[in-house]
């Protein structure tokens, strides 16, 4: 059936809208990070800075360690999302394939435990990481990030699997293919873009997350960039906008990166963990 | 297969246990964290040039400078403590120790600290960091409220100029306010993101206290004619006279000066550290100056919580933290560290420094105040955390919205407001 030609416009109008509604804060963001002072308070502001600047940003090199913060989001990120992954989605197979009732069980205890809020889990999390020794260090960080980025990983990966026909693992059976040779050979690659999928979901959490990272983080040479970037904010939330403009739109930039070398995959992985088959 | 499999584990486990921790195995030598919460370029420089200092001449007893930030240090500060990794030397404002200083997360400092230095900060500086019969932390920056002006603006409407020495009477503040307005311009706008401590440590000048404690030791909430003076004056230039623009009730500081600069308004009430933000983001050719805030029954009084520094109860090295203390608070060093954050200093040797006498960005004007400056209404009051956010915030911002009259905030602040300080006093 075809769309009508206005319905069309309308889904397009609302589409622009969207991605306006999206895209001003970060181009605003940008906007301001070039930005000198004197503009910056100006009550008539222009999108285009008049007398563009790179002093924000040399400031806010200057005053924080933005580049060991970057490397330590980047290794808190990279470790947590790849070791999530690792972990999950043999779980999610099982989970997927065998629907027995401890299945369903651990299903639903999944998505309840996404419910529990940061401040409940904070301390008693603090003192076990305390006496395991991993207060203050990044391996402590990524084992919290795994955690807490589990349940919803393989939630997700759990219907990744199931879009995946189990004919193909049975037809690959009868063709002679081992348990360990159908998964390899026929079941992951279906799966590739749905463990990209969850990897990125993954790597963006514990890039962006800072509660754990300000409680669990004490010295700067092991902080993160969300925590680093609090730094620029003074008392009263007064703070100083231009650097940390400039220190919050270099901490954007991995993401955007990252999503835009891997968004095929991404895309193809959403759509087939959206459809049961 | 399954070999690869347990070696990978294996070495997942090594990464994992090859963590750091904070033991100093230096032989001998100690090393204390100092979290400091310095921001601002300047104050970050000055103290990060002490530590060194420091370091310099003390070689037995090292300072590890740790950034904080403002924006989340009571919640990392209460895991610290509950995990028992606290900072040694803690850098905070004296309206967030109380629970920490009850809780008994900080040393009391009365047997820790100099006589100089005791002796250097007023009485009623050091009630700022008083509870119980403990003393939790050392006040040291502190910051009147001040209205920033618009000096031409003001200068061409021949208005009286007050100083420290002859102030507005809130009367004349809100009669001059509607004579500076008009045309679509305002004579003052009230950035009351936070209305509490605004309202309340104003309301010092006027008499108002708002907390009263009893002979029994608990602390009820009244709400008295000296406690409305100041709250009426916003609520009637905003909603009566028109003297006062509405639309930055809900602003926070910083988001006035856009409309402050474009010649909106022609004066801010604003924390005297705000000069460094005017001083820096002013357009060319801009005047502004600093005038005290109006005075009332009680003079110039106004409500502070200054900076403090204290020392983790569960520090093993108390006493080289309280030295590391007295070294920062020096007269010349208080002095560093008050115009690095552009507040003034709250030791008595330190305020007489010429560098906070000069007319320059009117530190004249401020200095002149903190003899004033007494401890916020609130500060000791357990409970007015909770008060403030599910009471009086939502009380103030719907009374200065024109939303509630007087008797209602009245009502909602001494009723609903002893209901919840009952909860901490059983």
């Amino acid at each position: 059936m075809k769309t009508p030609k206005r319905a069309r416009a309308g889904q397009y109008v609302a589409l622009l809208a969207y991605l306006v509604f999206l895209a001003f804060p970060f181009l605003w963001l940008i906007s301001t990070a070039f930005k000198p002072p004197r503009e910056l308070a100006s009550l008539h502001p222009t999108w285009i800075p008049r007398n563009p600047t790179l002093a924000n940003f040399r400031q806010a090199f200057d005053e924080q360690p933005l580049l060991h913060a970057a490397l330590n989001s980047l290794l808190a990120a990279l470790g947590a999302a790849l070791i999530a992954v690792l972990i999950a989605t043999p779980m999610a197979y099982v989970m997927a394939r065998r629907r027995t009732l401890l299945a369903r069980a651990a299903t639903g205890w999944v998505v309840v435990s996404q419910a529990f809020p940061f401040v409940l889990v904070i301390i008693p999390l603090f003192l076990v990481l305390k006496h395991l020794r991993l207060i203050n260090s990044v391996p402590g960080l990524i084992m919290v990030y795994v955690v807490w980025a589990l349940p919803f990983a393989l939630w997700m990966l759990v219907g990744y699997v199931r879009a995946v026909p189990v004919e193909l693992e049975e037809a690959a059976a009868v063709d002679g293919a081992g348990r360990a040779r159908t998964l390899v050979s026929v079941t992951a690659p279906l799966l590739a873009p749905g463990i990209v999928a969850t990897a990125l979901f993954a790597f963006i959490t514990a890039w962006n997350e800072f509660f754990f990272a300000l409680v669990l983080l004490k010295t700067p040479q092991k902080q993160t960039l969300p925590v680093v970037l609090t730094h620029f904010i003074g008392a009263e939330g007064v703070a100083d906008l231009g650097p940390l403009a400039a220190a919050a739109f270099l901490a954007t930039l991995p993401s955007l990166v990252v999503f835009a070398v891997i968004q095929r995959r991404i895309t193809g992985g959403m759509l087939t963990g959206a459809v049961k088959s | 297969m399954r070999r690869r499999w347990i070696t990978a584990l294996v070495a997942l486990g090594l990464l994992l246990a090859g963590c750091s921790s904070d033991h100093d195995g230096s032989g001998g030598r100690i090393t204390l964290r100092f979290q400091s919460l310095a921001w601002q370029e300047e104050s970050v420089a000055a103290n990060k040039e002490l530590v060194e200092e420091w370091n310099a001449t003390h070689p037995a007893v090292q300072v590890a400078y740790v950034q904080g930030s403002w924006d989340s240090v009571h919640d990392q500060l209460l895991t610290s403590f509950e995990g028992g990794e606290a900072p040694d030397v803690i850098h905070d404002a004296s309206d967030d120790l109380a629970d920490f200083a009850y809780g008994g997360s900080l040393a009391d400092l009365r047997e820790l600290l100099p006589a100089r230095l005791m002796s250097d900060i007023p009485q009623r500086s050091w009630r700022t960091a008083t509870f119980g019969d403990g003393i939790y932390g050392v006040p040291f920056l502190q910051e009147p409220r001040v209205l920033i002006a618009n000096a031409t603006w003001l200068k061409e409407s021949g208005v009286r100029i007050p100083t420290p020495e002859r102030p507005w009477t809130w009367d004349e503040f809100r009669r001059i306010a509607g004579q500076l307005s008009g045309k679509g311009k305002y004579g003052v706008a009230w950035p009351l993101k936070e209305p509490v401590s605004a309202t309340l440590n104003l309301s010092l000048s006027t008499g108002g206290q708002m907390f009263h404690r009893g002979a029994d030791g608990k602390v009820t909430v009244r709400f008295d004619a000296a406690d409305a003076l100041v709250p009426r004056t916003v609520h009637d230039e905003v909603n009566t006279d028109g003297s006062a623009s509405g639309s930055t009730l809900g602003m926070g500081g910083s988001d006035t000066l856009p409309g402050f600069f474009g010649g909106k308004y022609a004066m801010v009430p604003l924390g005297f550290s705000y000069r460094q933000q005017i001083a820096q983001q002013a357009p060319k050719g801009f005047e502004w100056q600093v005038l005290p805030a109006p005075a009332g029954a009680d003079g110039l009084a106004q409500g502070v919580s200054p900076q403090t520094l204290s020392v983790a109860a569960d520090s093993p090295h108390k006493k080289e933290a309280a030295e590391f203390i007295d070294f920062l608070l020096r007269p010349k060093n208080m002095v560093r560290l008050a115009l690095g954050d552009w507040m003034l200093p709250t030791g008595t040797e330190a305020l007489k420094d010429p560098a906070l006498h000069t007319a320059m960005d009117d530190w004249a004007t401020g200095t002149a105040l903190a003899a004033h400056l007494r401890s916020a209404p609130a500060q000791s009051v357990r409970g007015y955390p909770e008060w403030k956010d599910k009471v009086a915030t939502p009380a103030f911002q719907e009374y200065y919205s024109g939303a509630i009259g007087l008797a209602e905030l009245r009502k909602r602040l001494v009723e609903d407001g002893n209901l919840v300080l009952a909860r901490y006093q059983r």
